[in-house]
């Protein structure tokens, strides 16, 4: 049927291979290698010398450490705050909602997905705005006060952010679970919570990994969101920023921070099936 | 699929308890205002008559909405969006859909790597790609950034969706009806335009509906490669954040991205069900 399948292969795949292996992973790799070079302290220029100093330099500055320590803690506490919020709201959309509903509350959540990531971010700039913000007004009543820009905020902006990408997988592993499976354990005799904790949990397990992807790696890299709301708090995508201009092999060195970190988890989760359910 | 839900539905109900269902649905209920107050509260600022921050809000105005309209810079850079959106588009279309067919119709040696490698460019941190990208085009290759450097950035993450769209319909769709037409006498490109094509376009619709938006919504990877001259919506969103006097105007534009976000939902739930979370799952 194909005549010459190499042929239709080759060109199938040469201009998608040169762009993506070429270009794409060239740029990377060239990072990489800038990452050991270092730059004249006068004239700013980069010099082509191997060395270790920016990685030296990196693991034994405080301040470093305690932004990479920073920067994990946030993305860890978004991962979890994401994880908490978004199990009750997929468990109801796909197993207690009517089909009709069900299509609408599935368009609530995809909705926000294409509403611009600075919108939004500037949203929860006017949200938390402190003393005159929306959060105090709404709350304030009830005894709750804005955090202010800090820590705090980005937490909230990026868990704001990256909800709706916890909430399709989920949603989409509790669709494939059948609901006989719950009932055969409450018919053992199980309560809720254990249903919960026993049957449910273990088998939509994958589905936490494939969101936590997106939490955890898009909380890494972020530095706009630090920025627009993080008042004077610095994440690493900030010190990569910072340093591009007046040190791209130091910026090339952090930046390795990110993906190194990025590539264990990936490594670590690869066992779970949640590659495939992404 | 429209039929089994409905028993499966009033079935599940006998076994969670009225209590644990009221629960679940305060907990929906409050996770939908944690999502949709910000976005209300955006629309209603920029209706905000006080030219700085306050709230509430003590008048309404629609001269902001008039101000924006005739902003040259607002329109600047929806122009140059649009053709960046578009061109990355083009580009990820072309590759991905490349891609999609030698993935699925052929064996090769490192076949299971390219999910992988397509998947690279939106998973690692947009800064990474950023630099990267920038170092390449100026210091390796003496490139200036611009509009050029946009595309082939903006193109480089686009890929996935379409790539993703593609392979899923691809699958799906097996070779029996291509074997059947080529059986009938229609050559390979006969073949092509009259059944693989239009069997494929509802899925390179969506992904290519959803590169534009990640491209449109981009503002990483486009800082470290738009040149001085292009400025893209988001660029001049961020640009204008910290500007007291062109509040108004970005309160605005941020408005109109949120109603301009209902637009590829409504698209894609009508198009097809397979497609309604855009390919991102």
């Amino acid at each position: 049927m194909h005549k010459k399948p190499k042929l239709r292969l080759a060109a199938l795949l040469t201009a998608p291979i040169l762009w993506l292996v070429v270009a794409y992973l060239g740029a990377l790799a060239t990072l990489l290698v800038t990452a050991f070079f270092t730059i004249d302290s006068f004239t700013g220029n980069v010099i082509q010398k191997f060395n270790l100093g920016n990685f030296q330099d990196m693991f034994t500055d405080a301040a470093y450490k305690n932004v990479v320590l920073r920067t994990l803690g946030i993305a860890i506490a978004v991962t979890i705050i994401c994880t908490i919020l978004a199990i009750p709201m997929a468990f109801y959309m796909a197993k207690i909602a009517k089909p009709k509903s069900q299509k609408v509350l599935v368009a609530l959540i995809l909705t926000p997905l294409w509403a611009s990531y600075l919108v939004k971010i500037y949203a929860w700039r006017t949200m938390l705005e402190p003393a005159n913000g929306v959060l105090d007004w709404l709350l304030g009543p009830i005894g709750f006060n804005s955090p202010g820009f800090g820590g705090i905020a980005i937490i909230i902006g990026l868990s704001y952010l990256w909800l709706p990408y916890m909430i399709l997988p989920i949603y989409a592993g509790l669709e494939r679970l059948p609901n006989n499976l719950l009932d055969a354990s409450s018919d053992l005799g199980a309560h809720n919570w254990h249903t919960f904790r026993h049957v449910i949990l273990p088998l939509i397990f994958p589905s936490l990994i494939a969101g936590s992807m997106f939490t955890f790696s898009l909380s890494l890299g972020d530095y706009i969101t630090a920025t627009i709301i993080g008042g004077k708090l610095q994440m690493l995508g900030n010190v990569v920023y910072q340093n591009f201009s007046i040190n791209l092999p130091f910026a090339a060195t952090i930046s390795m921070i990110p993906v190194t970190i990025m590539a264990i988890y990936l490594w670590m989760v690869r066992r779970t099936g949640a590659l495939a359910s992404l | 699929m429209d039929g089994a839900p409905h028993w499966r539905a009033s079935e599940l109900v006998m076994t969670i308890s009225r209590n644990a269902r009221l629960l679940l649905a305060t907990l929906l209920g409050i996770g939908l205002a944690f999502i949709y107050v910000p976005l209300v509260v955006v629309v209603i600022n920029s209706f905000n008559s006080s030219r700085t921050f306050s709230w509430p809000p003590s008048k309404f105005t629609t001269k902001w909405w008039e101000m924006a309209l005739e902003n040259t810079g607002v329109r600047e850079a929806i122009k140059w969006s649009i053709i960046a959106g578009l061109s990355a588009t083009f580009i990820a279309l072309l590759l991905g859909t490349a891609l999609a067919f030698a993935v699925s119709r052929y064996n090769f040696f490192g076949r299971e790597v390219i999910s992988l490698l397509v998947v690279l460019p939106i998973s690692l941190p947009g800064v990474v790609t950023g630099i990267a990208l920038n170092n390449a085009f100026t210091k390796q290759l003496g490139i200036s950034t611009g509009l050029l450097t946009v595309v082939i950035g903006h193109a480089t993450f686009c890929i996935v969706v379409v790539y993703n769209n593609a392979l899923a319909r691809l699958r799906r769709m097996g070779t029996s009806l291509q074997e059947a037409s080529m059986d009938l006498g229609a050559n390979g490109f006969t073949t092509f335009r009259l059944i693989t094509l239009p069997n494929m376009a509802s899925a390179l619709f969506a992904g290519g509906l959803l590169a534009f938006g990640l491209s449109f919504d981009e503002i990483v990877v486009t800082t470290f490669t738009a040149g001085p001259g292009i400025e893209t919506l988001p660029i001049w969103i961020y640009n204008n954040l910290f500007r007291p006097n062109q509040t108004p105007i970005v309160n605005v534009v941020a408005a109109t991205l949120v109603f301009i976000s209902i637009v590829p939902i409504y698209l894609s739930q009508r198009l097809s069900s397979d497609s309604s979370s855009g390919g991102r799952f």
